[in-house]
């Protein structure tokens, strides 16, 4: 099964190099509550798309399978020609080192310095650099979002806004070339949202990475993306730009707008 | 026939401390191996909990020593209170003391850490940056509460000892060297090896539970309090049950 879908990727990775990520038919449940349901994405290289959605729609679920943080009960998620859910261990880290995420609550570690946390992915995937290598690391990373500076403080000591970006700095460090973007402006103020926002697209710029963006904040999703996707009832509803959405009609899509 | 809900809840829990247990067992011989993190545990489970549980250690010597003499004067036996408070402390009470103290101290602080580590989404940001979590954060932790509870027990009965000493010469006088004969005469091996091996049971317990508690931790800030107060009532607890069954065991093999 593995192998035929690999297989069936491969085929597709040099027919269409452009996709980085496909979800195709994902279904995920806890317990009757069914969250995911036939859900399909794709994501093209240096694209940024968002996923749009209500309150417990089942958008952090779906970023948490593609991750491989929740299994799906059905459905392929293929990323570097991979199939998501039928990775080991090993496997899938070699795929997450190719991966950035940003989660929600930031998820910094709070026993450890800036530094220490910046170092955390690089130590824990084998990545063989000297210390020499690393330090230059974690500059470029901390200077990328703008705050060199706090390399030997605690994140206890830093703000919220600076938090956002030292996790930011966090995902960069390993080069990924795709970010998961976990609701990035939730419990900021809308000025340091904007902040944030500016330096996401900055770095898609600047490193051409793809962005999946999870968010219900419209600031985001029309400064961010490339494309919206719209999820109701655990599938894709509606797929388009910011503004060919805008003009939908339909109530579902519209009351996100208004 | 219907169960209670409390009892029901008590046996789900029961099923699920046994998985996490039989997980642990399973992660423990696999690599990669955490010893930098395993070193760190120690010296955070370790070394930090020894001015604790020497301090208590210390005053319990003290007072035991002190609230035994005017019965032991009574029956005429004064002499005899060294050898008394050794067995005592040594045998059950020094082992028993230290490991509630290292249950209330480390039991809650696992619990409190891992417990904030969940809701905080640190334990999926390890896992993402190519680490397994559960490795990293539950095997360390219950290796080093296992193998320094031990270490800590030895430790605070000599401190304990040292205070009965000090307890015996606040009324009377008995020299440095006759306290301790007095104390190593009237003491077996049969004394000191079920709890020394039982202090092992206890450490393990204590960092199960702590960990168990912290992982599953859940809604919010509350969870984490209540994952750190569960954490070192159920580990007191198991304490308490271990030593009743280490009694039992002891018992049967003629080792009392």
């Amino acid at each position: 099964m593995t192998e035929a879908i690999n297989r069936r990727t491969d085929q597709y990775y040099q027919s269409a190099e452009e996709k980085v990520l496909m979800v195709h038919h994902l279904y995920k449940s806890f317990g009757n509550n069914n969250v995911l349901v036939d859900f399909d994405l794709e994501l093209t290289k240096g694209e940024s798309v968002v996923v749009l959605g209500k309150s417990g729609s089942g958008k952090s679920v779906l970023i948490k399978c593609i991750i491989g943080l929740l299994k799906p009960d059905k459905g392929s998620i293929e990323m570097f020609g991979k199939n998501i859910p039928d990775l080991n261990a090993d496997e899938l880290d070699k795929v997450r080192a190719k991966v950035g995420f940003l989660f929600q609550s930031n998820a910094l570690y709070d026993s450890m310095t800036v530094r220490q946390n910046l170092e955390f992915p690089l130590r824990r995937h084998w990545i063989e650099v000297s210390q020499a290598e690393v330090n230059t690391m974690l500059m470029q990373a901390l200077e990328d979002v703008g705050l060199a500076h706090t390399i030997d403080m605690m994140p206890a000591e830093l703000s919220g806004g600076m938090r956002k970006r030292i996790a930011l700095a966090r995902t960069l460090i390993l080069k990924p070339e795709i970010i998961l973007y976990d609701e990035p402006t939730t419990g900021l103020d809308p000025i340091t949202g904007k902040e944030i926002i500016e330096l996401m697209v900055e770095i898609r710029q600047k490193y051409n990475t793809t962005s999946l963006i999870i968010s219900h904040d419209m600031n985001c999703v029309k400064m961010a993306s490339n494309r919206v996707v719209i999820l109701v009832d655990g599938c894709c509803y509606a797929n388009g730009t910011f503004d060919e959405l805008k003009q939908n009609t339909d109530p579902k899509v519209k009351q996100f707008f208004e | 026939m219907t169960i209670a809900p409390g009892l029901k809840l008590f046996f789900y829990e029961a099923g699920d401390i046994s998985r996490f247990t039989a997980r642990f067992f399973k992660q423990w011989f696999k690599p990669r191996y955490e010893v930098a993190e395993f070193l760190r545990q120690c010296f955070v489970i370790g070394y930090k909990s020894f001015p604790l549980v020497g301090l208590t250690a210390f005053i319990m010597g003290l007072v035991l020593t002190m609230q035994l003499r005017p019965s032991m004067v009574d029956y005429g036996v004064e002499s005899q209170l060294p050898a008394i408070v050794g067995i005592a402390i040594i045998r059950e009470i020094g082992t028993v003391i230290t490991a509630l103290i290292f249950a209330g101290k480390i039991g809650s602080s696992i619990g409190a850490e891992l417990g904030s580590m969940k809701v905080t989404e640190q334990i999926d940001a390890m896992e993402v940056s190519g680490t397994n979590p559960f490795k990293y954060l539950v095997v360390t932790r219950v290796l080093a509460a296992t193998l320094m509870l031990p270490v800590l027990v030895i430790l605070g009965d000599a401190i304990s000892l040292y205070g009965s000493y000090l307890g015996v010469n606040i009324k009377s006088t008995t020299s440095f060297n006759l306290f301790w004969t007095q104390v190593f005469d009237n003491l077996s091996f049969t004394d000191v090896l079920p709890a020394f091996i039982k202090s092992y049971f206890f450490g393990f317990a204590v960092g199960i539970i702590g960990c168990y508690k912290g992982y599953n931790s859940s809604k919010g800030t509350e969870g984490v309090g209540r994952s750190a107060n569960s954490a070192v009532v159920v580990s007191s607890v198991m304490i308490f049950v271990i030593d009743l069954l280490a009694v039992q065991v002891t018992d049967a093999l003629g080792l009392n």
